[in-house]
């Protein structure tokens, strides 16, 4: 059964996908509206950008932010000076990293959803006397919602699912930041299968059900739109 | 008619420019009328704001929505309703929840009491809990146009309400855009390429073509004038204003009167007083030199000739008249003009074939 030590990988790994759910949605929301509407010469780029934890092996990624977060880094000299030490191999280094890797798995949905809604009821709700962040509230965001619900869910189950960035930024600090991935590989290292077997079991019956979730919740989105 | 609706645009889009000044009455409906491509729709949203002008001047009653000081009230603080192509309805809310959208956010609250009004105006009362999914084109097109109402605006904008809809339920919501006139003290601008709506609904119509403004004038004039592309059309013809005097059962006929004349139409339910309107087209009326011959043709009346012009069709011609004010507009073949010697200033008499009643 599930040890001490697993429960701690289990919660940590909670704490940070919904950290990091929270913050990319926070984050994720205004740049997918930006990308969406946007016609500056930019949006290649920054949808690239946006795209490239997509395509890169984690250890690229989890290498260049160690890099950067470090204390010759430019983002390590500057929490430094705010007196907040250094990112890596702290829970904070973690949600970073995280943000970064799972960014493009809400951006899209939310721009997708966004651009499938087109400017028209936006223009309707205009000519209704509603504000710009008005309309957003009362009419983008219910017809979104399942693009909403979609980067939601993907945000927290691909952060869920991390390794390599976790292991470039964080190491294995128990309880800080050993999530349940990590502590999989220990597990094997340590030729304990049955502990292995049972959090990767764990894992699948929760991957399974998010996706389940996902695909039950959301209704069929093409028969919506104005 | 006040002169109080000015709007001057003048914008490069892609492909054409918009160049156009307008003075428009503060009442009634005017109908900017142009082939698609001509510009219409385009100045209607920059006319709402959803179009942003490099150089525009566009004001309401004096209240200043954008000007070339750079002055530019965005589209949700202007005081107006629009009705789109495509109802447009917000599929998330019920028929409610749409008709109070606007008008919460324009006056504050929502009145349950005004809601029930209008909806029973437009027939759309059994309808209120109703999701915009489940509605027919005509049913959300009402709903559409009652929302604008709803939210009080000083000047209600229609871009061809009526484009998306098949011919049965454009004649569903006809008579509700026709009671516009009588019930609305707001100017309505209404754009189509169909000159039927035209005929029906304006009191003031604007000619466009490539983003120009050909002509801007009141309905019956401008669909007379010789100098427009309008009188060269197949179906050219004028509009009038007339009134129902009585009713002749014998006949199955009714009879109306207008500054000109009278006219017999066949007989229609209508009460002695009412106000109709009547197209003629050019087609259906020809000229005779005296008034006492003979002739099949009952609906005949003096005018003055008031201009000649070439017709379209080489072998015809087009001739100006009028009717004691009115304006009418008839195509005959060349031949029988030099044959009869027709001449701008002559008195004439005009024999009507046929009358439409529009209604």
């Amino acid at each position: 059964m599930l040890q001490t030590q697993d429960w701690s990988a289990i919660w940590l790994t909670l704490k940070l996908a919904t950290t990091v759910t929270a913050l990319l949605l926070l984050l994720g929301t205004p740049l997918a509206w930006w990308l969406a509407n946007t016609r500056s010469r930019l949006r290649g780029a920054a949808s690239a950008l946006v795209s490239m934890p997509l395509v890169l092996p984690p250890t690229v990624l989890g290498f260049y932010l160690l890099l950067l977060m470090g204390p010759n880094g430019p983002l390590g000299q500057l929490t430094q000076s705010l007196g907040l030490g250094l990112l890596p191999f702290t829970f904070g280094g973690l949600v970073l990293a995280s943000t970064f890797y799972s960014l493009p798995f809400v951006v899209q949905p939310i721009q997708n959803a966004i651009e499938a809604i087109g400017a028209r009821p936006r223009e309707v709700a205009a000519t209704l006397r509603a504000s710009p962040w008005d309309s957003f509230w009362s009419v983008i965001l219910p017809l979104a919602r399942p693009g909403f619900l979609t980067a939601a869910v993907l945000g927290f189950a691909h952060t869920v699912g991390e390794f390599g960035v976790v292991l470039m930024i964080g190491g294995n600090i128990p309880g800080q930041t050993r999530v349940v991935s990590v502590q999989i590989f220990d597990h094997v290292e340590a030729l304990e299968y049955a502990q292995a077997h049972w959090l990767s079991a764990g894992m699948v019956a929760f991957s399974f059900l998010v996706l389940l979730l996902l695909y039950s919740l959301n209704p069929d989105s093409r028969r919506r739109g104005v | 008619m006040s002169e109080s609706m000015k709007i001057r645009v003048r914008h490069a889009f892609t492909g054409f420019t918009l160049d156009v000044d307008l003075q428009l009455p503060g009442r009634g409906v005017t109908v900017l009328f142009g082939h698609s491509g001509s510009g219409k729709t385009t100045l209607l949203r920059c006319v709402a704001g959803l179009e942003r002008a490099e150089q525009a001047h566009i004001a309401l009653q004096g209240e200043c929505w954008q000007d070339e000081a750079g002055r530019f009230v965005p589209t949700w603080q202007r005081s107006l309703g629009y009705v789109f192509q495509e109802a447009s309805l917000f599929p998330h809310l019920d028929v409610r929840g749409n008709l109070a959208f606007g008008m919460r956010r324009a006056t504050g609250a929502v009145h349950e009491d005004e809601i029930r009004a209008m909806a029973a105006r437009f027939g759309i009362e059994h309808l209120l809990a109703r999701k915009p999914d489940g509605l027919s084109g005509g049913e959300r097109q009402r709903v559409a146009i009652a929302r604008a109402l709803l939210t009080r605006p000083r000047l209600l904008l229609m871009d061809e309400p009526l484009s998306a809809l098949d011919a049965a339920r454009k004649q569903e919501i006809l008579p509700y855009l026709e009671s516009l006139h009588d019930e609305l003290d707001i100017p309505v601008l209404y754009v189509t390429h169909q000159i039927e709506e035209a005929a029906r609904l304006a009191d003031h119509l604007v000619l466009m073509e490539q983003g120009r403004v050909l002509a801007s004038g009141p309905l019956g004039e401008t669909l007379a004038r010789l100098d427009l592309p309008l009188a060269r059309d197949h179906d050219a013809g004028v509009v009038i204003e007339a009134q129902v005097l009585d009713h002749e059962p014998a006949w199955q006929l009714t009879r109306l009167g207008f500054a000109g004349g009278e006219l017999f139409v066949s007989q229609r339910p209508l009460a002695a007083g009412s106000p109709v309107r009547v197209r003629i087209v050019a087609r259906d009326i020809s000229i005779a030199l005296s008034g006492d011959n003979a002739s099949s043709i009952q609906n005949r009346f003096p005018c003055t000739l008031s201009g000649i012009a070439p017709a379209e069709d080489p072998a015809q011609c087009l001739v100006g008249l009028d009717a004691a004010g009115v304006p009418l507009l008839a195509r005959i073949t060349r031949r029988s003009a030099e044959q009869l010697g027709l001449l701008v200033g002559q008195k004439v008499w005009a024999q009507v074939k046929a009358v439409a009643l529009l209604d």
